[in-house]
């Protein structure tokens, strides 16, 4: 490493510290069995397999935990025939 | 009726091995008789650090499957006449560790000694669990980075709920033990702060030991850290951490701060 990088290179610890304090309010919520983003993400995969077969493949679910908002992205595709089908 | 303390981590290379040796001889040198259990089946490791690898002859599943008496397994320390180390078996698997099988054991090392140090293995499956089921008193080893944080997190959650202790409903009584703190990296802010670890675990700080070459000098001599060198800084820490243990309020120090006459006037509190 040379000397200019070594004095402008940005304290990492801050980061630690709070990557791990969001994690850990995280994991203590779930590990009491109330982790809400993880049961939703259950629950609405039922709901949508009760109508429609669905393809593992085919199925994107992405969580983002955070400090104070989560998102839960569930993107399904759905077959035109499957559709059709149920229409009818 | 000895306490019985185990020293756990989750995450493995922490230090959980070096501490049970270290403080095991730590409280011996005093004249308390302790004795040190191995409960990494199939991984024993204890042995090589206390230097009684060429000594073992029995093992704790030799006790547990009635092969051995205690008396037999147990082999004392050739330095310290009251420490005695029980090995953990190095060609069983850890299913041969029995929940009854443990809890006879350890009630019979509680008669006889001051205290009883289990060495936890690393993560949360049967040998972690049996290691801290009996337990009075918890260690938890944590290294200041951010897979250990969060495994000793796991660790303290199960300390909470699966030990005799937290099913009677009683308090399991926890204690922090930082290692392989390198002061001047925290203070850069490229280690996480003793401050940071105490504000995310939550549980009052036993001990700061500061990374050290003195540490694996020890190793290769066979001898724990506190009697390899008494007066190197990681045997000094050590040596406040036992006293800590025996309920001395001693002020906590950082390893390699200097301090100036105000700092030493108002010292840091063990939380």
């Amino acid at each position: 490493m040379n000397l200019r990088r070594f004095f402008t290179r940005t304290p990492s610890a801050p980061a630690a510290r709070d990557r791990l304090q969001l994690l850990l309010a995280h994991e203590r919520a779930s590990a009491g069995g109330s982790d809400l983003l993880a049961k939703l993400r259950d629950e609405i995969l039922l709901a949508i397999a009760k109508h429609v077969q669905i393809d593992g493949d085919k199925v994107s679910v992405k969580m983002e935990r955070g400090a104070q908002v989560s998102t839960l992205a569930v993107d399904i595709e759905i077959p035109f025939e499957a559709a059709a089908k149920k229409a009818a | 009726m000895g306490k019985v303390i185990v020293v756990t981590s989750g995450k493995g290379g922490v230090g959980k091995t070096t501490s049970s040796a270290a403080l095991g001889a730590a409280l011996a040198h005093d004249g308390d008789k302790v004795v040190v259990v191995d409960f990494d089946v199939g991984l024993r490791n204890l042995d090589l650090i206390m230097g009684a690898e060429r000594r073992v002859v029995y093992d704790l599943v030799n006790v547990i499957q009635g092969e051995a008496k205690l008396t037999q397994a147990l082999i004392r320390d050739k330095r310290l006449e009251t420490l005695y180390l029980l090995p953990a078996s190095q060609t069983r698997d850890k299913d041969n560790l029995t929940a009854e099988g443990v809890e006879k054991v350890i009630t019979a090392l509680k008669s006889v000694f001051d205290w009883v140090i289990c060495d936890s293995p690393a993560g949360i499956e049967r040998g972690a669990t049996l290691a801290m089921r009996h337990a009075d008193i918890a260690i938890v080893v944590t290294n200041p980075e951010v897979s250990s944080v969060r495994d000793s997190d796991r660790i303290i959650g199960l300390l909470d709920s699966k030990t005799l202790k937290a099913e009677n409903g009683e308090r399991m009584e926890k204690h922090l033990l930082l290692t392989r703190y390198d002061h001047a990296r925290a203070e850069r802010g490229d280690m996480l702060k003793v401050d940071d670890v105490l504000e995310i675990l939550s549980i009052p700080l036993l001990g700061i030991i500061p990374e050290s070459m003195e540490v694996l000098r020890a190793s290769n001599l066979g001898a724990p850290v506190t009697l390899a060198d008494e007066r190197s800084v990681p045997a000094v820490a050590y040596f406040q951490a036992a006293r800590r243990l025996k309920g001395e309020d001693l002020p906590i120090t950082i390893p390699g701060e200097r301090r100036g006459f105000f700092g030493k006037m108002f010292g840091r509190k063990a939380a």
